[in-house]
């Protein structure tokens, strides 16, 4: 590791009340890596997402993106700064169409004010465009699932797996360097788990998007991680590739436990 | 297999039967019979008074009866002999409870009270009969009604609503009177058709009703079914093809707008001015709430602010200081002013969540008017006394004197705005003002600048406000601060959410019936704010998404698709934290 | 770079930035304004001691007014998470049926002769009425909308106000109504060295009476353990085999039953009642219950106290003190800037929000 990693986690902590979500967390991500975030319910995952994205602050500790401390940025800023996510429970903007939550995640991408678009001036209509034209390559990225007649629908009609892919290619048309995706294959059946695990793949060859996923399904995980990271009660637990924490004593005790629950949910 | 005839619930239909009597009463007691009893809709019997009244059971009855909807893997039912007993049973249950009412007030005053419970209201109810044999007349005359109104579901389903419509028509044409006549004077063909559909100022002759009713169910009839076909074909044309349509569209709608005020005349100019003066306001606040989603209850803030600057700003005898500008010169400072107390207002209210919002801008409007209306402020504001001799607005050397001249200022600007309103929306800004709306936390999080999205959204809305206002400062000639209360502010929420909130037809809609109608019908203006808040309860209930819709399509399918979020959501929900209740 | 760096930095932006600025300037105006008019009254001595006296027992008395509303918001607020916009109406409804009851009672004799005998039936009319309103209005308006969004539901609250307002302009006029004042309430009390009013001092004891009673009512019976719980977690309080409807029937009622009880206390002090009485004196409990802490009772009772104060005290302290003239005018104003700051500033107010959620 010569290089500094992209996302660089020092001494992060987090409480809800008396509950500690989130302890003394050291966590880094490299350039051009595909890391998993896994661990029982409740470990923590989501809200380390939510501390990297600036939702909600930390009680200490630094979150380093690129060599900049973005603790206490504003979610809008952090996103400038190239970390964009996706979320446990798919949030798209329901009555907006495809190609406006697309458009949205390229908020920052582009300029253009009240004034220009009142004028319509050409710098507006020229950014428009290029906006839609860069919307419509990046649903192209599924396939032909999003395209088509589908720019101009409603987010809210469509199927429950269509709709993680939005939020994908919502995150992604906000040129993030990287890529925070909140449990992608959750709710999804075996045939549409095996397309996004390649998808997940693809983003870092293709795309180019340095990727840090929460993940309950161990074959994706097995799959696509280069390291994997396990959380448990907020703290890192084990970390490694998947055979060797996959092995780890401690990762099997964290899990046992909770087996059944898991499955439940 | 054969359909089961439909069984209304009998509890409901006694509850409701009840229900429609205390509203009857309710009608009656607040004066609104009384008042609608001078009212001639079709000469000589039909009155508005006894319409509302007789509506009561009808509407009552008609719930009654409705079957339920048509469900899959139910057997349906279809209404038979027990829907018309049940549509009577309510009437006459209406009818008793409106008889009880009768008895018991003319046996005790109680107009030391009840100041509309008067002998001339009791005589009307009694149909001046007297108490024994009115009594008997409301129970026959419940019972019949009501048994109209269950009647109405045994109509074949294909001429219900033309049926319904065409009579609805009747009625309108009986109300609208005023308008109707004065726009057929204006085509020039008013001296053949206005006798033969009006009596006098009494209303449609009988046989100008039936020529109403007939037109009206043949063209009803004959459009059923289209609409949707028409809207199909919209929906599937090529940018292009749906670009003629909207050019053709507004070709039309310029030709009419410059031809209206020639057309109406002065007097409904005037209330087509105050319309419009309300459309601006509406078309502003609709940037606030429609797509920000940033409840405003002190709208009619930025509303004064824009009279004041344009008052003070024109006017020879404003107190402290008067430039006397004209009205084009002070334009540009009545924006900076509005943008001004769109920041004042804005800032604080950053950080709140939509409720607090709502009574904090509420705060405001009142804030304003307060101290429009302060002793502290009337070196430059005249306090109560207000600011006269506001000009009016020339173009050189033209004038615009006459509401029919105020016309064409009012709906230019209106015209300009709508284009501003929508040019807004297709924007990035209004994008994410959407987004912001429908989720804020994850607007943000997708790199939306909330706290910039919500002072533009502010500032822009504050600018057409103002521009409303100083429109009506040179229309009215002189400013109070008493015509800057809340009411205004909840006028113009109205306007907004029952013609669809975000959706620029909507406003426009709103705009138009909301203002428009009750400045037509004199009779309402006693039961104006009543009636605007039964319809926002209404509204709420039924169809809040309002008349036009911004997004049809997102609106059809939003019920089965909450549904499905939800399971998806219990579904899809492992980790730690709960999400937070939207 | 070190944390501590890094927070100081972040300190830093927050201050500098715009709504940062802004609203530090509007509080360091907030402390000047207040200090300087304060300053100025006092020095001028435009009032003496026991007028100044007599301002705060005339505080004390309003109030107590708002406090008694503002349990209605807070209650509901509690445990339907929506601003009641109505029950400003629900105050109104008791305060106007009250009258005629008063007036009823006044033309036999018993207004005057019995006063505490006629007080209480008048309080037991107010009562009735305030709660029976407050119920409609649950049950035509609101029951059908639970679970909807909260926009929906404040919309339709600002219904349901314009409807009460103009169907009790419809029913009983727009005239204003005066009640008969009391004979026996006339004159005053020494209390304390205050000099209190009569009426005044009735309504704040009848006042507190009943912020007393309602306190162990919520904290001591089943009802009000009821009441909190669905406060706290509606879903868990059903689970543990709460009836939800009814309990929020029953804070319907019993918020009502409060405006109603402040709603004959209006009618006392300032007697004047008409169909628009309840939109102010409701803002006025509304900001109230958020000064204290919406969703937290005592939190109301204590915000409505302390409003009262401002605004009998402000206008002569802080504005007559800056040179304004006719300060009384203003004394709105001040209700409103109340509200403002303490959402801007500490929108957890007073005692603190008994309402656990996310601020969005």
């Amino acid at each position: 590791m010569s290089a500094q990693p992209l996302l660089q986690i020092r001494n992060l902590s987090k409480a809800f009340g008396g509950l500690m979500a989130i302890q003394e967390l050291d966590f880094h991500v490299n350039k051009d890596e595909i890391v998993s975030l896994i661990g029982p319910n409740g470990a923590g995952k989501t809200t380390f997402f939510n501390l990297v994205t600036g939702m909600i602050p930390p009680d200490a500790g630094q979150i380093v993106v690129d060599g900049h401390d973005i603790v206490g940025l504003r979610p809008n800023q952090i996103l400038e700064r190239g970390v964009a996510r996706t979320f446990q429970n798919v949030r798209l903007f329901p009555n907006m169409t495809v190609l406006e939550n697309v458009l949205i995640g390229q908020h920052t991408r582009t300029g253009t004010g009240p004034v220009g678009a009142i004028l319509r001036t050409p710098a507006f209509r020229r950014q428009e465009e290029q906006a839609v034209e860069k919307a419509k390559e990046t649903l192209a990225f599924f396939g032909s699932r999003l395209v088509g007649y589908r720019f101009d629908q409603p987010a809210n009609v469509l199927s429950y797996a269509n709709r993680r892919r939005l939020e994908i290619a919502r995150a992604m048309a906000s040129e993030p360097k990287l890529l925070l995706l909140d449990e992608p294959t959750a709710g999804m059946n075996p045939r549409e788990t095996a397309e996004l695990t390649e998808l997940v793949a693809k983003l870092r060859d293709e795309q180019g998007f340095t990727i840090c996923l929460i993940e309950h399904d161990m074959r994706v995980v097995g799959r696509v991680s280069d390291r994997v990271v396990v959380l448990d009660y907020g703290t890192k637990i084990a970390e490694g590739s998947y055979h060797e924490v996959a092995n780890d004593e401690r990762v099997v005790e964290a899990y046992l436990g909770t087996k059944a629950g898991k499955a439940a949910s | 297999m054969a359909a089961r005839f439909h069984r209304p619930d009998p509890r409901r239909t006694v509850v409701l039967g009840i229900a429609g009597g205390l509203t009857a009463v309710f009608l009656s007691a607040i004066g609104m019979v009384e008042e609608f009893i001078k009212r001639s809709l079709v000469d000589p019997e039909v009155v508005l008074g006894y319409v509302t009244i007789a509506l009561v059971p009808f509407v009552f009855a008609y719930v009654v009866a409705r079957p339920p909807p048509v469900r899959e893997g139910i057997a349906p039912v279809r209404p038979g002999p027990l829907t018309l007993a049940a549509g009577a049973v309510a009437g006459l249950l209406t009818a008793s409870v409106v008889s009880l009412f009768v008895v018991i007030t003319t046996e005790v005053n109680v107009r030391g009270v009840l100041q509309n419970v008067s002998p001339p209201l009791l005589e009307t109810l009694t149909f001046h009969r007297g108490v024994g044999q009115g009594v008997v007349w409301l129970l026959v005359g419940g019972t019949l009604i009501g048994a109209g109104g269950a009647a109405v579901h045994l109509i074949p389903a294909r001429y219900r609503r033309p049926v319904v419509l065409a009579v609805v028509w009747v009625l309108i044409f009986g109300l609208l009177q005023v308008l109707i006549a004065q726009i057929f004077r204006g085509l020039k063909v008013g001296d053949t058709v206005n006798p033969f559909l009006y009596k006098g100022s009494r209303g449609l002759t009988i046989h100008g009703a039936i020529t109403v009713w007939i037109a009206a169910f043949l063209i009803a009839l004959s459009l059923e079914g289209q609409r949707e076909a028409m809207r199909r074909r919209l929906a599937e044309a090529t940018p292009a093809v749906r670009r003629n349509y909207m050019l053709v569209g507004l070709a039309v709608a310029l030709l009419i707008l410059a031809v209206t005020p020639q057309i109406l005349g002065n007097f409904l100019s005037e209330v087509l001015d105050l319309a419009g003066i309300f459309l601006l306001m509406a078309l502003g606040l609709n940037i606030v709430v429609g797509y920000a989603g940033l409840l405003d209850l002190g709208y009619v803030a930025f509303f004064a602010v824009g009279a004041y600057t344009g008052a003070v700003l024109t006017s020879p005898s404003s107190p402290e200081w008067n430039p006397a500008f004209t009205f084009w010169a002070a334009i540009p400072f009545i924006m900076v002013a509005a943008a001004l107390a769109g920041i004042i207002v804005g800032t604080p209210v950053l950080r709140m969540r939509g409720d607090y919002l709502a009574i904090v801008t509420l705060g405001f409007g009142e804030i304003a008017r307060i101290l429009f209306l302060s002793d502290a402020l009337k070196p430059y504001f005249g306090g109560a006394q207000g600011i006269i001799r506001v000009p009016n607005i020339s173009i050189g050397p033209v004038e615009f004197v006459t509401s029919q001249d105020f016309f064409y200022i009012i709906y230019a600007l209106a015209i300009v705005l709508i284009y501003v309103s929508w040019a807004l929306q297709h924007s990035r800004v209004g994008r994410a003002w959407m987004a912001m709306r429908e989720d804020e936390t994850v607007a943000e999080v997708m790199g939306v600048n909330i706290v910039a999205a919500k002072l533009q959204a502010f500032i822009i809305g504050a600018i057409l406000a103002s521009l409303g206002g100083a429109l009506f400062a040179h229309k009215i000639g002189s400013i109070f601060p008493h015509s800057f209360n809340i009411v205004v502010s909840i006028t113009v929420l109205m306007c907004v959410i029952v013609g669809g909130m975000g959706s620029i037809p909507g406003v426009i809609l709103g705009a138009i019936v909301l203002v428009g109608a009750p400045e037509l019908l004199r009779e309402f203006s006693e039961f104006k704010f009543l009636l605007y808040g039964a319809l926002l309860i209404f509204m709420m209930q039924m169809k809040p998404e309002g008349l036009i819709p911004s997004r049809q399509r997102a609106q059809e399918l939003h019920q089965d698709e909450a549904a499905q979020d939800a399971w998806l959501r219990r579904e899809a929900l492992g980790d730690t934290e709960p999400e937070p209740a939207k | 770079m070190s944390d501590y760096g890094a927070a100081l930095r972040r300190r830093g932006l927050e201050l500098f930035s715009f709504t940062g600025g802004f609203l530090w300037a509007v509080r360091i105006a907030a402390v000047v304004v207040v200090i300087w008019g304060a300053v100025g009254s006092l020095t001028e001595g435009r009032l003496t001691f026991d007028q100044w006296k007599n301002l705060v027992v005339f505080g004390l008395a309003q109030g107590s007014v708002y406090a008694l509303i503002a349990l209605g918001y807070t209650m509901v607020y509690g445990v339907l998470r929506f601003i009641n916009f109505a029950h400003g109406e629900v105050f109104m409804s008791g305060a106007m049926i009250g009258f005629f009851a008063a007036r009823e009672l006044n033309q036999h004799g018993l207004w005057s002769d019995r006063p505490v005998l006629g007080i209480l039936i008048v309080l037991l009319v107010c009562m009735t009425t305030s709660t029976t309103v407050a119920l409609i209005v649950e049950r035509v308006a609101y029951r059908p909308l639970r679970q909807r969004p909260r926009l929906i539901l404040l919309i339709t609250a600002i219904g349901a106000s314009f409807v009460l307002q103009y169907a009790f302009r419809g029913l009983f006029g727009a005239g204003v109504k005066s009640y008969p004042s009391i004979e026996a309430l006339q004159g005053s009390w020494r209390i304390l060295g205050f000099n209190v009013i009569k009426t005044q001092g009735v309504v704040i004891l009848i006042a507190f009476g009943m912020m007393a009673l309602l306190y162990t009512f919520v904290e001591r019976t089943r009802t009000g353990r009821a009441m909190r719980a669905v406060a706290e977690d509606q879903e868990t309080a059903e689970l543990m085999g709460i009836n939800v409807d009814r309990t929020i029937v029953t804070v319907f009622a019993v918020g009502g039953a409060m405006a109603g009880v402040a709603g004959l206390l209006w009618g006392l002090v300032f007697q004047q009642v008409f169909f628009f009485t309840g939109f102010l004196p409701g803002i006025k409990a509304f900001a109230s219950a958020v000064l204290g802490g919406i969703g937290n009772i005592p939190g109301a009772m204590l915000g409505g106290l302390v409003l009262g104060q401002t605004e009998s005290l402000g206008p002569s302290l802080v504005l007559s003190g800056l040179g304004v003239p006719s300060a009384h005018q203003l004394k709105d104003v001040i209700a409103f800037l109340v509200l403002v700051l303490v959402l801007v500033f500490r929108p957890t107010g007073l005692l603190g929000e008994r309402v656990a959620e996310e601020r969005a």
